[in-house]
């Protein structure tokens, strides 16, 4: 019988591409029962028109490309992908808000520049930010999160608005949808209304908005899993949410009336999801380091500038595209010491 | 001494793997069997392979030396048993190409019989003496990279060695062969230290080994004793801790400068086997001629250590621990981590294997995937590299770009591909960019050498050509000169004398041609009528001759000549 040859290492490895993705998706179902707790059974109608989007996109790009389809779509990218853009999109806008998003994402986004591995940006936020510029209103409004309104939207109802796209005559959804408290924060400081004043309204809870804030919480606690499992490594999300901190605490000190705090912004928005699982997307981040710590500080500060003085409620998903330009840049300016190399002698 | 507590230090990254190394740690190590037939691969080691000094047919004793080493970075080889040289041809050798090279192949007699034996008492040579010694006995580093181990006993002129390090950490899974040495032999290992310390004349001696080892430890202690300024130092378990220059840092806080070499540093760095080869080359007066050799993995079910000769098949090996060749299909010379498949079972044991892993149920090769710059490889790197960068650079061919992230301070120990979630040959990149970047550095020398050629060949044509034109230019001045003054002065002087000159050179070369006929001629043989028609032909070249100079003489203008 002829030896087989084959290259080291010659025991085991420790991990794959699959493994490492079904961990991501495992660490994000606390937040995820979260987000339909609070938000309704149109999470769940999302994920399911994104997971399938995606995968039947990725499959005839994979094809199309010549490139072995069942292993590329075991990998589990592509469903991360779509999860995390579903999260992101507001629980009742319409099937074909998602099924746009999550198409562009993994066609232009993924596989136009390569497939799994190639992409400059994270293609769940080049995904929404196509979908935030091109479709603003259904974007932006959200369904109030569990607790907030006296309807009962059961899933057939959910079902009707989401895919017919109409409004069951028992429901009204004014009554029913507002918007974020992000967003609610800036229009109302626009109005030159105090902190205060804002946060009296039933929209807040004790840290942040009611629902947001347990959302954000469980996002974390599975972020901290997966920093646990070392799935993820601790710089970029140590950064991001220490650099949103820092800008925020500045401002909230200058004048807390005017600025929220720093823990509102770690627990509004997409700010634990974007820390834990968006800003950590490897393939688009950082890898040296010190470069993830500055990776992390710029999302988190431009995410603070956005959500204050940009035009769009949150900032995560355009900080993450601005940060991924900059990206192959830091890596070349951040490489380490290498063993047996002085200092100052690495460019 | 007492044992003291040295401080360690500590190198980025690196994997705690499973060991597997009790597998082969239960049984005292034990000679192997004297193989029928030797197999002597004339190049061991790093550096130029040795030339053989034995032929067909000779009668050869156990330690003699039988290939002779060529230039300085060269060892000898030596029998490693008496018998009969029965064959020098190239031969499958244990080497990731799966080439054959040349070998000698001695059938042994197993009469084992010694040549003479000269033990010489150290202390009585000097540090040059000890290592023509060390060179003469063939000892390379017996670690895994086989570098010829009296060059590390020479530091230079300018370096003084102010620690000398021995290397127990056995870092690698699997692999035990130093683990037993040391518990088996720890005065030899002492004894050779003396040796090299007294050579190297170093202040303070180092042992490191892993805290995986306490057995090893435990002995190492009881046999340094008595030493002044030497230690042994648990060293965490953490691979790769034995690399030279990992272990120089965890021992001593100092890096070796990236192209520098440990004594740069004043540091000397040997394995602990090694030190047993020199023990045995100057204390007893043996070469090295065998080795302990770690026999494990799946396919063998009585894995061990054992003393096994230098040209020993590995499939001898094998079937002696117990395994079976046939059900084998994956032979690894070496650690799971660093070592190499081998493509036929017969090649032979030489001094760089440590370790022979035989598996029966060879890891099916995963597929790789795309790298998702997940920078798992970056921070297992124990040379602080950027792999995935060298990766992308290797991958896409961009050599120059490569070197900016410090390839050739990669030390290949594998750490990264172990990691790498996408399961990417990372190492084999590595190597492949290191190999093509040596064979574009070879090639260029060699273009700038042709250049040059060119050059200079395009820069003597031109100065001859140059010459060539001044010769001629001086020529014509001359008789232009001689024409004016002819027009000023008396008649045809000039061309009279021009045509002087033209006729003793005629005149001279028919001379010439007449000494040449004078010359025997291959003619004894030939018929009357041949000779008649040579004749002719000769008349016929004098006429013709006679005709050209007539016509010189009649004619008048000096240019014809010329041309």
């Amino acid at each position: 019988m002829p030896l087989i040859t084959a290259t080291s290492p010659y025991i085991s490895p420790s991990g794959s591409v699959t493994r490492v993705m079904l961990q991501v998706l495992l660490a994000l179902v606390p937040g995820i029962f979260a987000v339909i707790w609070f938000f309704g059974w149109g999470v769940i109608v999302n994920m399911t028109i994104a997971i399938t989007t995606a995968l039947v996109f990725e499959a005839i790009m994979l094809k199309l490309r010549h490139r072995p389809v069942t292993r590329y779509l075991t990998d589990g990218s592509a469903i991360v992908t779509a999860v995390l853009l579903a999260l992101a999109i507001p629980s009742l806008a319409p099937w074909w808000v998602v099924f746009i998003g999550t198409a562009f994402a993994i066609v232009f986004g993924k596989q136009l520049f390569g497939g799994l591995g190639y992409n400059p940006f994270n293609p769940a936020m080049l995904g929404y930010a196509l979908l935030l510029i091109s479709f603003p209103r259904e974007m932006t409004v959200w369904v109030l999160p569990h607790g907030l309104h006296q309807e009962t939207l059961g899933f057939l109802d959910t079902v009707t608005i989401i895919l017919g796209e109409q409004v069951p005559a028992h429901l009204n959804m004014d009554a029913l949808t507002s918007a974020t408290p992000l967003d609610t924060v800036k229009t109302q400081i626009g109005l030159k209304q105090t902190l205060d004043e804002i946060y009296s309204a039933s929209l807040f809870g004790v840290l942040a908005g009611k629902g947001w804030e347990w959302i954000n919480a469980w996002f974390l606690v599975g972020g901290m899993w997966l920093l646990y499992k070392r799935i993820i490594s601790w710089h970029i999300p140590f950064a991001l949410l220490g650099g949103m901190f820092a800008i925020a605490l500045v401002f909230y000190l200058v004048d807390s009336d005017a600025y929220p705090s720093p823990v509102f912004h770690w627990f509004s928005g997409a700010a634990m999801l974007g820390a834990f699982f968006i800003a950590t997307d490897p393939i688009s981040a950082c890898t040296t380091n010190k470069g993830r710590l500055i990776f992390g500080a710029g999302i988190g500060i431009l995410t603070y500038i956005i959500r204050s003085w940009g035009g769009y409620p949150d900032g995560i998903a355009f900080a993450v595209l601005l940060m991924n330009m900059a990206a192959p840049t830091i890596d070349h300016y951040t490489q380490p010491r290498v063993f047996g190399h002085s200092k100052d002698e690495h460019t | 001494m007492p044992m003291r507590n040295i401080k360690t230090w500590h190198f980025n990254g690196g994997l705690h793997l499973e060991e597997f190394k009790e597998i082969s740690t239960q049984e005292p190590v034990e000679p192997a069997p004297i193989p029928r037939r030797l197999i002597l691969p004339l190049h061991q080691h790093i550096g130029e392979q040795a030339e053989p000094i034995v032929e067909i047919g000779d009668k050869v004793l156990k330690g003699q030396q039988i290939a002779r080493a060529t230039g300085y970075v060269s060892l000898p080889v030596h029998a490693s048993s008496s018998g009969t040289v029965v064959d020098i041809n190239d031969y499958h050798v244990p080497h990731p190409s799966g080439l054959k090279a040349p070998c000698i192949v001695i059938d042994t007699d197993s009469e084992d019989q010694w040549i003479k034996r000269e033990p010489v008492n150290y202390q009585a040579f000097n540090p040059s003496q000890l290592r023509n010694i060390i060179r003469e006995a063939g000892i390379a580093g017996l670690g895994g990279a086989g570098f010829p181990s009296f060059i590390k006993m020479n530091p230079g002129i300018n370096q003084s060695i102010d620690t000398l390090i021995l290397n127990g950490a056995e870092c690698e899974p699997y692999i035990t062969c130093d683990d037993m040495l040391m518990r088996e032999r720890p005065h030899d290992i002492i004894a050779g230290l003396k040796i090299i310390r007294h050579a190297l004349n170093a202040s303070r001696v180092l042992i490191g080994i892993e805290d995986n080892k306490p057995e090893a430890i435990k002995a190492l202690r009881e046999a340094t004793s008595d030493e002044e300024n030497v230690d042994v130092v648990a060293i965490p378990s953490l691979y790769p801790a034995g690399g030279e220059k990992q272990i120089i840092k965890v021992l001593t806080g100092k890096e070796v400068p990236s192209n520098g070499l440990p004594p740069d540093i004043g540091v000397v760095c040997h394995n602990v086997a090694t030190a047993v080869a020199v023990y045995r080359a100057v204390d007893i007066g043996e070469p090295l001629i065998s080795r302990y050799v770690t026999v494990t993995g799946s396919g063998i079910t009585r894995p061990r250590n054992l003393d096994v000769r230098f040209g020993t098949p590995m499939d001898e090996l094998i079937v002696y621990c117990g395994g079976h060749v046939d059900n084998i299909d994956q032979i690894v010379m070496g650690g799971p981590m660093m070592g190499f498949t081998l493509m036929t079972p017969d090649a032979p044991i030489i001094k760089t294997t440590n370790c022979i892993l035989a598996n029966k149920d060879a890891l099916p090769e995963q597929p790789a995937m795309p790298c998702i710059r997940c920078g798992d490889c970056a921070a297992a790197c124990p040379v602080n590299l950027l792999p995935q960068q060298i990766y992308w650079h290797a991958r896409a061919r961009e050599f120059d770009r490569i070197q900016d992230y410090n390839l050739f301070d990669c030390i290949e120990c594998g750490c990264c591909a172990y990691v790498c979630p996408s399961h990417i040959p990372l190492v084999q990149y590595y190597r492949f960019a290191k190999t093509t970047i040596w064979q574009q550095e070879r090639d260029k020398k060699k273009s700038d050498i042709a250049r040059q050629r060119h050059e200079f060949r395009l820069e003597r044509l031109e100065r001859d050509k140059q010459e060539r034109a001044e010769r001629h230019r001086r020529k014509r001045e001359a008789l232009a000169n001689k024409a004016s003054g002819k027009a000023g002065s008396s008649g045809d002087i000039g061309n009279d004398e021009k045509k002087k000159a033209i006729m003793a050179a005629l005149e001279r070369v028919s001379a010439k041609k007449t000494e040449k006929k004078t010359w025997p001629k291959n003619i004894d043989s030939l018929t009357p009528e041949q000779l008649k028609l040579i004749k002719e032909v000769d008349e016929r070249r004098a006429r013709a001759k006679q005709k050209r100079i007539e016509a010189i003489n009649s004619d008048s203008a000096p240019e014809t000549v010329e041309k």
